[in-house]
């Protein structure tokens, strides 16, 4: 149960927060729109892959498991892909440039002053432009803010991934402004 | 030397804003909810978890930018420097001590947060909305943390700066002043 009452108990992870906070819950989910689905040279799927590789690397089961799941929907690939996460990617293909920014993601989960400057350099090398490694920044810091959010208020979470399978294609395809 | 390139008239969290205006505009509402909506908390308390959990993850310009706001609004500088330094015997009610310490866990991680904390927070009289308050401010500023150092935005060294800054947060809010920020550029 959470620390705090919820309108809805059954709702799991952010969804409980933010049916119970509409104000917070527009630009929460706005902010998650523009950074993982608004106009970028990085695709949804490899922003996706950041937000969950992050939240993997901050223990947060839900935001992992769902936005792998979301990752997954966008890169029409098995939700296996949650799994390898947790292993640094070795099965799924990815390119230098990503593995490069997710590099620079997981500086910025332990803290801002982990990224040093060959670690932005080496992403440039791989192609990364100044947008791309200030989003994959931004998103690794935003998922500190959502998963810190998900579970400092003990918020509970499916465990299996097949339990998010819908989850993900929901917020791949409809996205966090949908109709709730 | 910013990892990107940012604009050069404005150091810490602000060239980053106007970099990336799509995203900034949500993180300013969020952040003028939460600090300067509608709350039993005031307006000084809220900046005060603002800033233990920039100091706790070593963020100068934030530190420095939120403690020039907190000591505007509490009208004096003490309680902010008790709070960052010895947080037990800082001049605050016991529920602040006890949002403040559940605010310090956050900035650990999420599942940091304990039963415990939680229930001493309760007693003290802390609502749940109070503590929801407090976890999202503390998680908001872990964000904030990491975007101003993770990409190396400049952090001025003269007190000046973070003065009229302190005053920028209390007079205007957090967010974009309509005119832009062109007007800081030096001639």
């Amino acid at each position: 149960m959470a620390h705090i009452k919820l309108l809805n108990e059954d709702l799991p992870g952010i969804s409980g927060l933010l049916t119970n906070n509409p104000h917070t819950a527009a630009p929460l989910l706005n902010l998650a729109e523009t950074l993982l689905r608004g106009p970028s040279t990085l695709t949804s799927g490899e922003r996706e892959l950041i937000a969950s590789y992050v939240s993997h690397l901050n223990d947060c089961h839900f935001c992992h498991t769902s936005h792998g799941a979301a990752a997954a929907a966008h890169l029409a690939c098995d939700l296996s892909i949650i799994d390898d996460i947790k292993k640094n990617f070795v099965q799924t293909d990815i390119s230098p440039k990503l593995r490069a920014l997710l590099n620079i993601a997981a500086k910025v989960q332990k803290g801002g002053k982990h990224v040093l400057e060959a670690d932005v350099e080496a992403a440039r090398n791989e192609g990364a432009t100044d947008e791309e490694i200030h989003d994959s920044v931004l998103i690794a810091a935003a998922f500190c803010m959502f998963n810190r959010y998900v579970d400092g208020l003990g918020t509970w979470a499916p465990k299996e991934n097949e339990a998010y399978r819908e989850m993900g294609e929901k917020m791949a395809f409809l996205g966090y402004n949908r109709p709730r | 030397m910013p990892h990107i390139s940012l604009p050069g008239h404005l150091p810490g969290i602000t060239g980053l804003l106007e970099f990336s205006q799509d995203t900034a505009a949500p993180i300013r509402e969020l952040t003028q909810i939460l600090l300067r909506g509608e709350s039993s908390l005031t307006q000084g308390e809220r900046e005060l978890i603002a800033t233990i959990v920039s100091h706790n993850n070593e963020c100068r310009f934030c530190t420095s930018a939120h403690t020039a706001a907190a000591d505007l609004l509490l009208g004096e500088s003490e309680t902010c420097e008790m709070v960052k330094h010895d947080l037990e015997n800082a001049p605050v009610s016991d529920k602040m001590k006890a949002l403040l310490t559940i605010a310090k866990m956050v900035q650990k991680s999420g599942k940091s947060v304990t039963p415990e904390a939680i229930a001493q927070a309760k007693a003290q009289g802390a609502t749940d909305m109070e503590i929801h308050d407090t976890v999202l401010i503390a998680a908001l500023f872990c964000l904030y943390n990491r975007y101003v150092d993770g990409l190396a935005s400049v952090t001025p060294s003269e007190p000046s700066f973070y003065e009229y800054l302190g005053e920028r947060i209390v007079n205007h809010g957090y967010t974009r002043l309509p005119q832009g920020y062109d007007h800081l550029k030096k001639s």
